[in-house]
This record gives structure tokens, C-alpha cells and sequence, in this order.
């Protein structure tokens, strides 16, 4: 019934841009509380530390549920991918669960001893690393391919498979991309030296995070036939050279801001801005693939029955959603001093 | 290391280790995330000081509690894909949805209102702050609706279809999925039973600070004396009110999963004329036979038929391949049922206690609701364990086998993942444990400091006077 088959189609389209919606809101929201994380390695004065953390401290338990949502929502809505996907960086899911707990406790427990908060500093930077990192290598092993038995709709490779240069180099790319959201939050949330300090970590983040982008995106079209012809024949070329542009001139928007004092939300946005372009080069790539190139959205969708009850679900949630988490950032909008939050 | 292992019995001990970990935290939330509402609610009304401080003594121990159940819970979310894939291919058509709208309609409720709850007073006023506490204690229920739904409907599954090709779950009927036959008798049960744990560790803190002033000759303060009070009413009227669902609950397993209520019974053989009802033994899967019973002759079949002739069928009847193991079963069943009972004699103690007028000066009583401070958390695991191993040997009661559930992983990865979350579990949690019993060790006091509040913004920013400095814990 070519009705019911093209109602199945738009539902699964519309899942694969609703779970990509739940991931790029993680990547921007929890990608600038990792990267401050990572950015406690470089700041060791403890005032700093408490102004930084206080700055995410009643906003990151929301950041961090969008990653519970593009986990449950991949579940939910293309079993398959998941069940393929997850064995598949078995290590480096594992790895990042493990670190979202260390970092996740730390903001409670460094502010309930002395003796120890050194310690929980340590967790809070080298769980927001791992995560980082975890999560760029997961991204890259997704890119890369993944092997799977089709008869038996399992992953079919070994568990070191996830491990390549090509991974490690996403991992740094994520994690150099991170520390830049960071520091832009916190040109946005902070004031004097500390501000001062975050924008020169941001003119150092923004060319590696950039670097990394070029390596990562002039590599992945050799990883596989698919990408190579989706970028480099036809009206892909064209793509290609708007996407590149688009990157260069929110690159040198950001480095230009960020020498103004007076800018402070615009660097963040810039930076969110290349984060975004990213995502839609991925997109680019990746489409109708859900595991590139064995298995696309439609292959892996759960039935129209299950997509079609969530998707009522999540066109009410997830407008509302937005909506008190707006609000939640704007009840505690403005600069962050050393004597508000936590004591 | 782990070659001589079974990676789907790895597989299964990382699930039991993790989700009984995970389980302690919104076991103990759940219900306090209701209690701070209940004393906001109270301090908005009555203006007693004592209410707000509660609130400010109880809301830094939700903190850390609920953050150790953010992070637990995560790994969870996750460790179906990881471990079960084959089940999450399988099942994900049918739980995949549930789950989502777990996500959607309780976890951001929480997560977006947690932030105004701990830190917001000041900044929205307290109408506002009185809703976004109010909405927390609503996702954590909304929360433990749709997870219990979800698990429910692995025990008695309803309202789907088998796709022949993939061997998938495919929904037939949501609504018949959602409140699936034992779903509202394990929702009314569990929800209760976080209710209690938390009134008992509330009970438990009050308690020692009651015996510790009495120790040194002085009169608690007005905060220990009232939290003491509100948890042995919990106690009183909701201990029976428990008893009486768990009863409703386990009536309803006869009828769905009776294998499951011959294993807590240890009923290894059938009992034509009126089973027993056995209050201890030693049970043995190898030689199917209850060693060393102790029971009360026919006071199953009353029990669990209402009549006392009534004929029972045992394990006997079930080939050994579909048995869950008996012993664990038929020992954890008796825990959370002995846990039940002690909690409503304390409940009747305490009313005795109020009578009397000695409920802040009785210190056996005190003693005695101490010791029982975590009873609550041991119940909730024993029930969990009770329930969850008596759907053995089957993930999908009946049609999905756990053998047949697990990941196509090598039991070394499986066994290194659970060395580093049994590590990082016990220090993580084990430090976060300790911060908060340092906490309950101090009294709540008239005075007691705020947990934080940001008190700086845009609006006073020039000329902003000093934040009080909340004295640091130590």
C-alpha cells in the first residue's frame, strides 16, 4: 500500500531528525560542561574552580539528559541501530558511563569535604576528558563502519575493532571542540582575569578544534565509497565548498570576537555555530544510513505502531521540554562570582 | 581471566550489580523528593521555622542522593544495548516507547527543576519555588510509572504480536502494553515501598539525634522531634496499608506467574490437599526438596486460595529447564515479608508510644527505629531480588530466554566491565554514602544553613550586599 508505506517513510525520517535534534542539543549543552571540566585542568586556583563549576552547577543535570534521550530514543525508535551500534564500542560506552559518574558525583562531593576535594577536582577533570574523548572515538567508529552479521542482526566484530588512528583523531577533535564551548561559556558567565583568561584558552581551543575538523572531515570521505561519491560528484562538490566556507567565516567571526571585550555571548555562538555545521556535514555523510553503510533508518526503524505513539509523545514533551529549560537557564542567566552557588 | 566464565552469567551479574545499585537512590528519592514538598508546602503555610529548616537539612542530602541516582541511572539507560542487544533488538518495538516517554515526561521534569529547587528560592520567589519542588516529586513518581510499566511487561506481557522474520515484539495495543495485568499491583507496591524506606531513614536519623540529646541530658531540637513524629506516622498508616498490597501483589503473580510463587513458597511438590506454608527451610534445586522445612500445614493454600484444602501445584509440575533458582527466591522473599512485618510493628509502637505521650521519650523505641533506619532499602532489594529471579529463567516471561537475550560479547569484556564497575561503584558510591551519613550526623538546627542559593545576578550585580556565608560543613 503505497499510503501506509509513505507514512512509514516520513515517520522514520522525522525519528532520525528527532533523535539527531536530541544529540546535537547534547553535544552543545553537555559539550560546554565537559569542556569546562577539561578546562579545571588549566585553571588550578580553587576560587576559579568554584566560580567555573557554579556556572554549570543548576543546569547540568538537564544538559546530561539529552544523552539519556538519544540513548532511549535510538532504542525506542531504530532498535536495531542500537542493538548493533552499542556492542559495537562496547569499551568506550563503558569507559563513558564510568566517567559521567566521577564527574557527575564531583559536583556534590567536592563540596562536601576538604581533605578530599583535590581528589574529587581530579575526577571532575579526568571524568569530563574521558567522556570527551569516549564520545568523539564512538563518532568516529560509527563513521568508520561497523561489521555486522545480517542474518543474525548482530554486530559481528571484534571488541577492539573501535580503536583506530582515525577514532583517536575524532576523540581529540571532540574533545579540543569541548574546551572551546567551554571556555566561550565561560567568557559569557564570568568577569575580569578569569574572562580574560577564558578568551586566550578560546584563541588556542578554536584553531586545534578547527585542525581537527579539516583532518577529520578531508579523512572521512576516504573511509568509505559512500561518503567519497556523496561529497565529490555532482552537486556534493558544490556542498562541499558552501560547508567549508561556512566553517572559515564563523572561524575568523570567532577569532575577531573574541578580541573585543565587549563581545561575550557572540563567541559562544560562533562557536555553537561550528559545532552545528558539523553536525550537518555528518548528516550529510551519514543519510539514510543509520550504521554506515549496512544499514539504513528505514532498515533498522521499529514498526510505525511504536514510532508513530512516541512521536505524539515527543511533539508535545519536547516543545515544553524546551521551553522550562529556557527557563531554567534564564532564572540563573548572568555572572557567576566566587560567593554565589556552593559554598 | 574470565575465559572459564559464562559471558551471559557476566552479563547477568554486571545487570544485577548495577540496577541493585542504581535501585537504592530513587528507592530512597522518590520519597523524599515528596517529603521536601510536603515540609515547603508546610513552611509556606504555617510560617514555622522548623518546616523550612527540615527542607534546607533534607534537600543537601536529595543532592547527593540524587545525583548518584543520575549517574546509575544512565548506565542503565545504556546497558541494554551494551549486554542485551539481542533482547533490545527484539523487545525495543514494544519497551523502546514506554521508555522514551520515561525520558520525556519524568527525567527532564526532574532534571529541568532540580536546579530552581536547590538553588532557586531567591531568585523566583516562593510560589515558584514551590511548584519546581512540586514538579520534582512529580517526575520521580512519573518516572517509576513508566520504568515499572516497562518491567512489568516483561513479566506479563500483553497487547503485542511476534514478527516471524526477526522474532521481534511488534505492539498491537499500547494501551494494553502500558498496563499490562501485573503493572498497577507493582506500581501501588513499589512506589509504596519507597515511600517507607524513606520514612524510615527520616525515622532513623531522628532517632539518633533524639537518643543522642538524651545522652547528654538536653531536649532535642523541635526539627528532630517533628521529623521523628511525621515518620512514625508513615509508619503507622502506611506499614498495613504496604502489607495488604504486597498481598494484592503476590495474588496476582499466582495468577500470571505461579512458578514464581511455588519458589518463594518453596513448594517443590505438588499439594492436592492444602499446601503448607513454610517459614523456613533450606531449599535444594539439585535434589528438589525443601531440607529442614518448618510450616504451618495448609496456611498456603488460605493464604494464597482463601481456602484451606486448597490443592497447590508445585515445581514438580514444571520441567527443571524453565525453574528459577529456588533458594535465592524462596530467602529474599522471606526477608522483604519479615522487613514488612517488623515495620508495622514499629508503626504499632510508635502509636502506642503517641498514647502514652513518651513518642520523644522512649529511647528503646528510639533504639529500635534507629536499627530499622535502613530496613526500607534492604526490602526494597530483597522484594526487587524476589521478583526479578523468579522470572528466571526468561527475560520476556515465557518467550524471550535470557540465554537467548544477551550480546554477542566475549566473556572477558564482560567481566573486565564489571571488575571496573564493582570498583568504581563501591568508591564512588561508598565516598558519596559517607558524605551523606556526615550529614545526618549533625542535627538539624533552628538555624540550619542553606544548602546554596544563588543569590547574585544581572539585577545586583552593582552594589550587591554580601552573601551570608553558609558555615562549610567540617
Amino acid at each position: 500500500m503505497p499510503l501506509a508505506e509513505g507514512i512509514s517513510f516520513d515517520l522514520t525520517v522525522i525519528w532520525a531528525f528527532v533523535i539527531a535534534f536530541a544529540v546535537l542539543v547534547y553535544v552543545v549543552l553537555d559539550g560546554f560542561d565537559l569542556g569546562l571540566g577539561m578546562l579545571f585542568a588549566l585553571e588550578p586556583r580553587r576560587k576559579d574552580r568554584d566560580v567555573m563549576m557554579n556556572s554549570v552547577a543548576p543546569v547540568w543535570d538537564g544538559n546530561e539528559t539529552w544523552l539519556v534521550l538519544g540513548g532511549g530514543g535510538l532504542f525506542a525508535a531504530f532498535p536495531l541501530a542500537y542493538a548493533l551500534i552499542l556492542p559495537a564500542v562496547y569499551a568506550p560506552v563503558i569507559a563513558m558511563l564510568l566517567a559521567l559518574i566521577f564527574r557527575g558525583v564531583a559536583f556534590e562531593f567536592r563540596w562536601r569535604t576538604e581533605r578530599w576535594k583535590p581528589l574529587w577536582d581530579v575526577a571532575f577533570i579526568s571524568g569530563s576528558a574521558l567522556a570527551a574523548l569516549s564520545q568523539g572515538i564512538i563518532l568516529g567508529a560509527l563513521l568508520q563502519g561497523i561489521e555486522i552479521d545480517e542474518a543474525a542482526r548482530q554486530y559481528a566484530g571484534g571488541w577492539w575493532d573501535w580503536l583506530t588512528p582515525f577514532t583517536l583523531a575524532v576523540g581529540l577533535g571532540v574533545m579540543a571542540g569541548y574546551m572551546l564551548l567551554g571556555a566561550c561559556w565561560l567568557v559569557l558567565k564570568t568577569t575580569g582575569e578569569l574572562q580574560n583568561r577564558m578568551r586566550r584558552w578560546a584563541m588556542l581551543f578554536a584553531p586545534l578544534t578547527v585542525g581537527f575538523i579539516a583532518v577529520v572531515s578531508l579523512w572521512t570521505p576516504f573511509l568509505q565509497e559512500g561518503y567519497y561519491s556523496r561529497w565529490f560528484t555532482g552537486w556534493g562538490w558544490g556542498l562541499a565548498v558552501v560547508v567549508a566556507a561556512l566553517t572559515a567565516a564563523a572561524f575568523f567571526g570567532l577569532l575577531t570576537r573574541l578580541r573585543m571585550a565587549s563581545a561575550e555571548l557572540s563567541p559562544f555562538l560562533l562557536a555553537l555555530a561550528l559545532f552545528i555545521l558539523c553536525f550537518g556535514g555528518l548528516g550529510v555523510s551519514m543519510f539514510p544510513y543509520i550504521v554506515p553503510t549496512e544499514v539504513t533508518i528505514w532498515e533498522a526503524a521499529a514498526p510505525e505502531k511504536s514510532q508513530l505513539f512516541m512521536l505524539v509523545g515527543a511533539g508535545i514533551l519536547i516543545p515544553i521540554i524546551l521551553a522550562y529549560t529556557a527557563f531554567a537557564y534564564w532564572v540563573f542567566r548572568g555572572k557567576i562570582d566566587a560567593d554565589s552557588g556552593y559554598h | 581471566m574470565f575465559e572459564t566464565f559464562d559471558a551471559v552469567f557476566l552479563a547477568r551479574l554486571q545487570f544485577a550489580f548495577t540496577v541493585s545499585f542504581h535501585f537504592l537512590f530513587p528507592a530512597f528519592t522518590i520519597g523524599l523528593a515528596s517529603y521536601l514538598a510536603v515540609l515547603n508546602a508546610l513552611w509556606l503555610w504555617t510560617k514555622q521555622e522548623r518546616f523550612l529548616n527540615l527542607f534546607r537539612y533534607w534537600v543537601k542530602i536529595f543532592a547527593l542522593a540524587f545525583a548518584m541516582g543520575v549517574v546509575s541511572g544512565i548506565v542503565m539507560s545504556y546497558q541494554f544495548g551494551t549486554n542485551w542487544s539481542v533482547f533490545s533488538d527484539k523487545a525495543g518495538p514494544v519497551i523502546g516507547a514506554p521508555m522514551a516517554y520515561e525520558v520525556l515526561s519524568a527525567f527532564f521534569l526532574e532534571a529541568g527543576f532540580l536546579g530552581i529547587m536547590l538553588f532557586g528560592r531567591d531568585r523566583v520567589g516562593p510560589g515558584l519555588h514551590m511548584a519546581a519542588t512540586a514538579m520534582v516529586a512529580v517526575g520521580t513518581f512519573i518516572s517509576a510509572f513508566w520504568i515499572l510499566s516497562v518491567n512489568s511487561w516483561m513479566h506479563t506481557p500483553a497487547g503485542f504480536s511476534i514478527d516471524p522474520e526477526t522474532g521481534q515484539f511488534l505492539p498491537e495495543d499500547f494501551w494494553q502494553i502500558i498496563f499490562n495485568p501485573s503493572f498497577p499491583y507493582r506500581l501501588a507496591h513499589t512506589v509504596t515501598a519507597a515511600y517507607l524506606t524513606t520514612a524510615f531513614i527520616v525515622g532513623g536519623v531522628g532517632a539518633w539525634h533524639l537518643l543522642r540529646h538524651r545522652r547528654r541530658g538536653e531536649i532535642a531540637t523541635g526539627e528532630s522531634r517533628t521529623m521523628f513524629s511525621m515518620s512514625m506516622w508513615m509508619a503507622a498508616i502506611v506499614a498495613p496499608i504496604q502489607i495488604f498490597l504486597g498481598d494484592a501483589h503476590g495474588l496476582n503473580t499466582l495468577e500470571h506467574q505461579p512458578v514464581k510463587v511455588m519458589a518463594m513458597e518453596g513448594h517443590y511438590e505438588s499439594h492436592p490437599e492444602g499446601a503448607p506454608l513454610y517459614l523456613f527451610g533450606w531449599p535444594n534445586d539439585e535434589t528438589q526438596t525443601l531440607d529442614y522445612a518448618v510450616g504451618i500445614p495448609k496456611l498456603s493454600s488460605l493464604i494464597l486460595k482463601h481456602e484451606l484444602n486448597a490443592p497447590l501445584d508445585g515445581l514438580d509440575t514444571v520441567p527443571d529447564e524453565d525453574q528459577p533458582p529456588v533458594f535465592i527466591v524462596f530467602w529474599a522473599f522471606r526477608i522483604m515479608v519479615m522487613i514488612g512485618f517488623a515495620m508495622l510493628g514499629l508503626g504499632l509502637w510508635s502509636l502506642l508510644a503517641r498514647a502514652r505521650g513518651r513518642l520523644y521519650d522512649w529511647p528503646m523505641l528510639h533504639r529500635a527505629a534507629m536499627l530499622m533506619g535502613p530496613s526500607g532499602l534492604v526490602a526494597v532489594l530483597a522484594g526487587w531480588v524476589t521478583t526479578e529471579v523468579g522470572r528466571q529463567p526468561f527475560t520476556v516471561y515465557g518467550l524471550l530466554r535470557t540465554a537467548d537475550s544477551a550480546a554477542p560479547l566475549d566473556a572477558p569484556a564482560v567481566g573486565a566491565s564489571l571488575m571496573a564497575f564493582i570498583v568504581v561503584y563501591f568508591a564512588v558510591f561508598g565516598a558519596g554514602t559517607w558524605y551523606i551519613l556526615r550529614l545526618m550526623g549533625h542535627e538539624p538546627s533552628p538555624a540550619e544553613p542553606r544548602l546554596k542559593d544563588v543569590t547574585t545576578g544581572p539585577t545586583r550585580a552593582a552594589g550587591r550586599s554580601p552573601v551570608p556565608d553558609a558555615p562549610k560543613e567540617e
